[in-house]
């Protein structure tokens, strides 16, 4: 039954993916591992839609991964099921709001796992990398891409867009 | 019902308007819950955000689900992350659609090999920011070294590295005390 396993990877992931949006992407590429839902190829295209249309990136990206997996009904299971997780925790903990915020036992375990996550998103994104970058021109063109995004503060629709175009130009 | 029904009608415009997820939509938070509707003080606002750093899944849904049980205890939490995540379902799903119809394009296949490239750029600034946020004790350098190091040779699944990364803060906070 595809909409109950769905819904049990989505849910694992709204209880792992302590931090945002972004930190979504080291559990997705795993499922691109696990299953043939999607490539890890469609990832790279859902992070590029869910960070260039409105509403959450994490939600987004759920619903996608859920739609191209399944459909219709495999986007509605996959975005309740990230979600449901935090809201049963957000519900539990809104009771005893500040003593949970100030808990010397959560500052230091999400103290932990913060640096842990970012060398996971680190990961998918030079696994990723490989896959995208396949030529000369394509890393010439990340590279410089790379440098621009560092240096310069626009919004990512702006580099989305802008990386669109370059890909039409270039023939990518 | 007429305050669940604002409930919702206030969640699903921060759901519509705000682009990027996270502290990109704290503007439209603001502006909404406090500004216009008086739902909640700032000092909340910020209490939502830093406990919804440090609760599982989306930071945006956290605090709409925050905010819709102080209004109206479980059913408002209900309303307000239904629709706050509304307007991602049905935009996503029919761009998603139109997109799959387009795979076989050329120039939108063009497109898309060049906005992968793009995608991976963000990806690797947005580490860059994380990690600087992330790592500021040795306890933290030695992790992140340790975790990539693991990553790397062994294959672990994002699910076991941040379970194991939760044990490290643990048995660090029980041997501080």
């Amino acid at each position: 039954m595809i909409y109950g396993l769905l819904f049990w990877e989505f849910f694992k992931i709204g209880l792992f993916a302590i931090g945002g949006g972004m930190v979504t992407i080291p559990f997705l590429f795993d499922l691109t591992k696990k299953y043939n839902w999607f490539s890890a190829e469609d990832l790279t295209n859902m992070i590029a839609v869910s960070q260039s249309t409105p509403g959450p990136v994490g939600v987004n990206m759920a619903t996608y991964a859920g739609f191209q997996t399944a459909g219709v009904w495999g986007g509605i299971v996959a975005t309740f099921g990230v979600v449901l997780p935090s809201v049963i925790i957000v519900i539990g903990v809104s009771k005893l709001l500040g003593r949970y915020k100030d808990s010397p036992w959560v500052i230091e375990i999400m103290a932990a796992i913060r640096p842990a996550v970012v060398a996971l998103i680190l990961l998918a994104g030079v696994e990723l990398l490989k896959l995208s970058v396949t030529d000369r021109i394509s890393a010439l063109f990340g590279g410089a891409f790379f440098l621009m995004v560092y240096f310069f503060k626009k919004s990512p629709i702006f580099y989305i867009v802008l990386s669109a175009v370059l890909g039409v130009v270039l023939k990518l | 019902m007429a305050q669940l029904g604002k409930i919702f009608v206030s969640f699903f415009k921060i759901g519509l308007f705000t682009f990027g997820g996270g502290y990109a939509m704290m503007p439209l938070f603001r502006q909404e819950l406090i500004e216009k509707r008086k739902y909640i003080t700032e000092d909340e606002l910020i209490d939502y955000y830093s406990i919804g750093q440090c609760t599982p899944g989306v930071i945006a849904v956290n605090v709409a689900t925050f905010t819709g049980y102080k209004i109206q205890k479980v059913l408002g939490a209900a309303v307000a992350t239904l629709a706050i995540i509304l307007p991602s379902l049905l935009i996503i799903m029919v761009l998603a659609g139109i997109l799959n119809t387009l795979a076989d394009n050329q120039i939108v296949a063009h497109a898309f090999a060049g906005i992968r490239v793009g995608v991976i750029a963000l990806i690797l600034k947005e580490v860059i920011v994380l990690f600087k946020k992330a790592v500021a004790t040795k306890f933290q350098l030695a992790l992140f070294v340790c975790v990539l190091f693991l990553l790397f040779c062994i294959h672990f699944s994002a699910i076991t590295v941040v379970l194991l990364a939760a044990f490290a803060g643990f048995v660090k906070r029980l041997k501080d005390r």
